[in-house]
């Protein structure tokens, strides 16, 4: 009977394929995605407007300011004077000022000495946005602090993403978000579909055993999951210049168990949802929200209450997310995130073993 | 060559501490078409569901075409065809392509669904609409086309479940034509309908209440029996004693 489940699967590639709408959709979103947040949606912090108070213009004050002026991440808007600060900062001309003290040389020699001494430079900051404002203020530390003291007490280097770009950041969690979308939510609502039309029943008359009308389903929903896999190396790679410098068949073997984890897990809503729109609604704010929220993809793990901690456990985004992470910015082999993909692979069994059985539960 | 083709003896369903079938027995003959009646609750898609291998009886024993429904729903599932209610065809795909995704699941080989796809679309006058997507054609056709895919592996006994609701009167007539010509044809029909005009049609009917079969005779006599000038009075009669509401 291989030829009946070979009908089946050519039926479903069928219904996926007439359906140009959502197929446009699936093709889409991943592109939408990754451009919008590989190059609009950014964390980094670039163009700060920054004025300058200098009552006393020597050539180490010059030089500090010229250092923020021709550093990418600040726009150096002239020199102010101590009564304009405020205003300026209230009008939002300007999110940070850089105020540096009269008698400014003096001291520094006085620091560079070891003398004790108040401190020489003043910074500013609009803080109204909290996370500029943290990020935009170690930036000028650091370009700053060459001036003050010659020798710093550390030398920080950044490892596997120098330039620190959000873009790294986001593919993996992207990646997450997309597979759940396409496998889960399409799976589910396809087969919730054929429930709520009336076709199960039919099927369910015919001798093809369930678990075939299950398993053709998801072959179609695997193939086009597969090919939006590769559109999001190509771009991650091509577009956003993500290393993986781990090498992709590591990430590849990792995203396919993942893809058939989010098969499952369509599996399983489908065995719960009794209608399309349920199908949806479970897909969309039982499994995407907590996914977007608690996986690690916008927030870190490590910052929430621990009540959080323990719900995102269950996440399998987070495993997923974690692993790719370091493979692909890191650059690690896939054994070295032997944990991730154990605890992957067992949500998978679990998943299908109880969906199956649902599933045939419910015959009876 | 055996003359029955579905023997039910005592055959029981529960629920829990619900008894949606209780102890039904009756026998159905090849090539009869077999009305089975009964209000909404009665329980006529429980035990037909029991007949076509879905679900286990609770205690009681039968056969369809000769395989146990206790033990060989999966030899039931092949020998048997089935339409519902609601209809049962993918509209996102053409005729032809319905036609090949039941052949292929009762395992029909290229040449034969060929062979039958040809056949069925001339008896329908459908040979045009080949590639036609299935949303697009009218409610009836549409229904004739389920019946036709129904029974493109030639089943022995064919469950019709509410197979006209929603139908206007024209095409239900047609649809019960082609019904004849299959019990014709030897093909045993087992029916669900509300229509009573449409159990006059019937061989024999057999009409559930609470759980049971009431009554079973052909039409003519259990009209007869009650002493009423139609199905409807019969069924009437019939259901006015039920315990199950709706």
């Amino acid at each position: 009977m291989k030829n009946n489940f070979l009908s089946f699967v050519k039926k479903e590639s069928l219904h996926i394929l007439r359906d140009k709408r959502t197929m446009l959709i699936v093709m889409l979103i991943p592109v939408v995605l990754m451009v919008l947040f590989g190059f609009a949606i950014s964390t980094e912090v670039n163009n700060v407007n920054v004025a300058v108070v200098a009552p006393d213009r020597t050539d180490s004050v010059r030089d500090a300011v010229n250092r923020l002026a021709t550093n990418e991440y600040f726009t150096f808007k002239g020199y102010i004077s101590p009564e304009e600060i405020d205003s300026k900062l209230r009008s939002g001309e300007v999110s940070a000022v850089v105020c540096f003290a009269s008698d400014f040389d003096r001291r520094v020699v006085q620091i560079s000495a070891g003398v004790p001494s108040t401190p020489v430079t003043q910074l500013i900051v609009d803080a109204a946005n909290v996370n500029t404002a943290g990020v935009a203020t170690a930036y000028m530390q650091g370009v700053l602090l060459g001036t003050a003291s010659q020798q710093s007490m550390f030398e920080t280097r950044m490892l596997f993403n120098p330039q620190m770009k959000s873009a790294y950041n986001f593919v993996p969690g992207l990646m997450g978000l997309i597979f759940i979308l396409v496998c889960a939510m399409m799976t589910s609502v396809s087969i919730v579909r054929e429930k709520e039309v009336g076709t199960m029943e039919v099927l369910l008359v015919s001798p093809v055993r369930p678990v075939k009308i299950i398993f053709a389903k998801m072959i179609p929903y695997f193939a086009i999951s597969c090919i939006v896999l590769t559109l999001i190396l190509l771009l991650a790679r091509y577009l956003l210049d993500v290393p993986m410098t781990g090498g992709v068949s590591g990430i590849v073997a990792l995203s396919l168990l993942y893809l058939v984890l989010s098969l499952s897990l369509g599996l399983f809503v489908s065995t719960i949802a009794t209608t399309q729109v349920a199908a949806l609604l479970i897909s969309a704010m039982v499994m995407m929200l907590p996914m977007l929220m608690l996986s690690g993809m916008l927030f870190p793990i490590e910052n929430m209450p621990k009540f959080f901690q323990w719900v995102s456990c269950i996440i399998p985004a987070r495993w997923f997310i974690d692993a790719t992470r370091k493979m692909m910015i890191q650059g690690v082999s896939i054994s070295v995130v032997w944990q991730d993909v154990a605890i992957l692979s067992a949500m998978t069994v679990v998943l299908i073993t109880v969906s199956l059985k649902k599933f045939n539960d419910k015959l009876e | 060559m055996n003359d029955i083709i579905i023997s039910v003896r005592e055959l029981t369903k529960c629920f829990g501490d619900f008894t949606a079938v209780n102890r039904i027995s009756f026998d159905v003959r090849r090539g009869e078409i077999f009305g089975f009646l009964g209000a909404n609750g009665a329980g006529k898609t429980t035990a037909m569901r029991m007949l076509c291998g879905l679900s286990y009886p609770t205690s009681g024993s039968g056969t369809v075409a000769g395989y146990d429904v206790m033990r060989e729903g999966e030899q039931i599932k092949r020998h048997i065809g089935y339409m519902s209610q609601r209809f049962s065809l993918y509209n996102d795909l053409t005729v032809e392509e319905n036609i090949n995704l039941f052949a292929g699941i009762y395992g029909l080989s290229k040449a034969e669904t060929e062979e039958r796809t040809t056949e069925l679309l001339e008896r329908l006058n459908f040979s045009s609409e080949r590639k036609t997507l299935v949303g697009s054609l009218p409610l009836g056709w549409k229904q004739k086309l389920s019946f036709a895919i129904a029974t493109i592996h030639r089943p022995e006994v064919v469950f019709l479940d509410e197979p006209t609701g929603g139908v206007d009167p024209v095409t239900r007539r047609q649809f019960w034509e082609m019904i004849y010509e299959a019990a014709a044809g030897g093909t045993t029909i087992f029916v669900t309908t509300h229509y009573m005009d449409e159990a006059e049609y019937c061989s024999r009917v057999s009409i559930m209440v609470d759980g049971e079969v009431r009554a079973l005779d052909t039409p003519a006599r259990l009209k007869q029996q009650f002493v009423v000038e139609s199905m409807d009075e019969v069924f009437r009669t019939l259901a006015r004693g039920a315990q199950r509401g709706e």
